[in-house]
């Protein structure tokens, strides 16, 4: 029997924003839709945004799941967490604070908080036009084949739960918890985060928030100093164009500038190493001059 | 704690009969004497463990010496098979099926790690096996045949004595574990081909932590736990006997209560199944509509999870099971159904409701009541409504 808490069975049972958001005939007003999960997994679920252009907000949210007890309950949770917030606020919120919302989560069932993080970012990019394609194998190397998760999504998971052993990760992503091959990958992959994060702690550890100069400079230097002698190896390159609040705006050059899908997986790669080393909010969009 | 409810989940673990209760008490209480002992305090223990042998031995069609107590259906699995592979080192091949209790499963998984080989035989969509495949598997080299005598899951019953003829004809050793089948069908020892059998007391109202192996005299048997003389030193430990009395006990009952249970309870879930079935679109009983034990029913509410289903009932205090991933602890769903090659939309909203001879009429009327809704509530919140859904299309394509 699992040990949910009052607040999870009572956004089981009485679920609030359940549904979907018909396309808006008033101008000004758009829906966002993302998708994540399958039936095939167990679980799966579909987030719908209503969101105002003019001021990025979200005016409303709407969810269908299939799934158990708390995967319903994370989805409610979420919807009632976004109303209101702006786009880029909206990509603050973790699994983990949907957790919190909903006074913690069995161990086992963390992953129902991860789908609606997911289901959440899925949303926004789509709106925001950021390709995120339905494969995950797409995004980076396939570590759990059983339930289909790629390292990307792994090595988030660990790094912003603080994740220590691979049957936590399975917790929370499954990753592992089909035929367990992967579990020494997932292993592997943990103790390349914590050895990463000895090297990167005076950095990733400060303090005091950094002022938008410093942020921006942080950024420049990440950049020439980790991502572009990687690109001009490959007769590619990447140019800071301008940082807009958690935007940050980069011309991608040479071999790869051309090419949409590669842009993309480049896109992620860059993201992925900003968020790693500057803020964990930060979103790359490339853009042409 | 909560003691109401409607339990439906007799596959899991039975009520102790309030005459099994009453019939230990006095071995918990004044009784506490070692059977072994020489003194008349302690050895008079093993007239009362001598007749609650008889009365298992009855439920089985077996005779006394042939049956050894257990703590339970795990261990007289381990046991059956630990002593059939001793019996015969030079035979280096199992054969199972997929579905089994893990008690026997991960035996045989960590068997192959030993150096025998195992056949794991397939089923089909209703869970029925092969006889073909078995008779194909059989070699002279096959040490054991370890086949359920019915699924836990589904309740599918086996063709048991069809299978052991097979088996007898290569001269390898038969073991059945019958956990879920005592006490609901009617079994005879004396005319089976059946070489061992594994039956628990707490699927037969006697409580947890007792059950029975029925060796078949001949049988060369080694202890698995191996220590003192007990059980004709087939199974070292001092006897449980209070336990012991409660099994034999619970044995007489389900004896005597065989046939008028079965038909009752035949009734009641053919109504259940029926009603669900008529009353909820996009719904289906798994597992052989025939050969299938009385008590058990598995259906599956496409698009929607088992969990989900369960925590609506136990609002209601409805106790049941599923196979969805989400209660099996393991994030895959039931390995059984999965054998079955159920479809993803049924898989993880398959539901098993399983009776016993204390459920009344009105317990499933309640749930039949209440269940329409409970599927309509959580249809209304999946994405997934029927096989046209456009998402769900979409992931059928790319499986």
């Amino acid at each position: 029997m699992w040990d949910y808490t009052d607040k999870v069975l009572d956004l089981f049972y009485n679920p609030k924003n359940q549904g979907v958001i018909e396309e808006p005939s008033e101008p000004g007003v758009q829906v966002a839709t993302g998708e994540v999960g399958s039936i095939a997994c167990g679980d799966a679920l579909r987030l719908h945004l209503k969101i105002e252009v003019e001021s990025d907000k979200i005016l409303d949210a709407r969810f269908q799941t299939f799934g158990c007890t708390s995967a319903i309950a994370s989805s409610s949770a979420l919807t009632e967490m976004i109303k209101g917030l702006t786009l880029d606020q909206a990509l603050k919120v973790s699994n983990k604070d949907i957790a919190d919302y909903l006074g913690g989560l069995p161990e086992a069932k963390m992953h129902c908080s991860v789908m609606g993080q997911e289901a959440l970012e899925a949303a926004i990019y789509n709106y925001r036009g950021i390709p995120r394609t339905i494969h995950e194998e797409d995004e980076g190397t396939l570590i759990c084949s059983c339930f289909g998760v790629s390292e990307p999504k792994i090595r988030r998971v660990i790094i912003e739960n603080n994740l220590t052993s691979a049957e936590q990760v399975t917790n929370y992503v499954k990753a592992g918890g089909g035929c367990g091959s992967c579990l020494a990958n997932i292993d592997d992959i943990i103790r390349d985060i914590q050895k990463e994060s000895a090297k990167s702690q005076p950095i990733s550890r400060q303090s005091k928030p950094l002022t938008n100069v410093q942020r921006i400079a942080l950024i420049q230097k990440v950049l020439d100093e980790e991502v572009r002698p990687v690109l001009i190896a490959d007769g590619g390159d990447v140019e800071l164009f301008d940082v807009e609040g958690n935007i940050v705006k980069v011309i991608l050059q040479g071999a790869c500038g051309s090419c949409s899908s590669s842009t993309a997986t480049l896109k992620i790669a860059i993201e992925a190493r900003l968020r790693d080393r500057v803020s964990k909010n930060l979103v790359v969009e490339a853009v042409e001059l | 704690m909560e003691k109401n409810c409607i339990y439906l989940d007799n596959n899991a673990t039975t009520k102790v009969d309030p005459e099994v209760v009453q019939v230990m008490l006095p071995y918990l209480a004044d009784f506490y004497g070692n059977p072994s002992s020489m003194h008349t305090f302690g050895g008079q223990l093993s007239k009362a463990v001598k007749i609650a042998r008889e009365q298992v031995a009855a439920l089985l069609g077996a005779d006394e010496s042939e049956i050894v107590f257990t703590s339970c259906g795990t261990e007289g699995d381990n046991a059956a098979i630990r002593a059939a592979l001793l019996a015969q080192p030079e035979k280096r091949h199992i054969i199972t099926t997929q579905v089994e209790h893990p008690a026997v499963l991960n035996v045989c998984k960590q068997l192959e790690t030993q150096g025998y080989s195992v056949t794991y035989l397939s089923v089909n969509h209703q869970g029925q096996l092969d006889l073909d495949e078995l008779e194909a598997s059989l070699t002279g080299n096959t040490a054991l045949v370890t086949i359920m005598y019915a699924n836990n899951e589904t309740g599918v019953v086996f063709p048991i004595e069809q299978i052991g003829l097979r088996v007898k004809e290569r001269g390898a050793l038969f073991h059945v574990d019958a956990v879920q089948a005592v006490g609901k069908l009617p079994l005879n020892m004396k005319t089976s081909t059946i070489d061992m059998l594994t039956m628990s007391g707490h699927k037969i109202h006697a409580p947890k932590g007792i059950g029975a192996l029925y060796v078949r005299r001949g049988v060369r048997f080694r202890p698995f736990l191996i220590g003192g003389h007990q059980e004709r030193g087939r199974r070292a430990g001092t006897e449980n006997v209070p336990s012991i009395v409660g099994l034999g006990k619970a044995a007489e009952l389900e004896l005597l209560h065989l046939e008028t249970a079965t038909t009752r309870e035949t009734q009641l879930r053919d109504r259940l199944e029926q009603a669900m079935l008529a009353n909820i679109p996009d719904c289906e009983v798994n597992g052989d509509p025939t050969q299938r034990l009385p008590n058990t029913t598995n259906i599956g509410f496409k698009y929607i999870e088992g969990e989900a289903i369960l925590l609506s009932l136990n609002k209601y205090g409805i106790c049941a099971s599923s196979g969805s991933a989400c209660t099996s602890g393991s994030l895959e769903p039931s390995h059984v159904l999965r054998a079955m090659g159920l479809p993803y939309t049924t898989l993880h909203g398959s539901i098993r409701f399983s009776l016993c001879r204390y459920t009344t009429d009105a317990e499933i009327e309640q749930v039949i009541a209440v269940m329409p809704d409970i599927v309509e509530r959580l249809r209304a919140l999946s994405p997934f409504k029927n096989d046209q859904a456009e998402w769900l299309q979409q992931q059928l394509i790319h499986r």
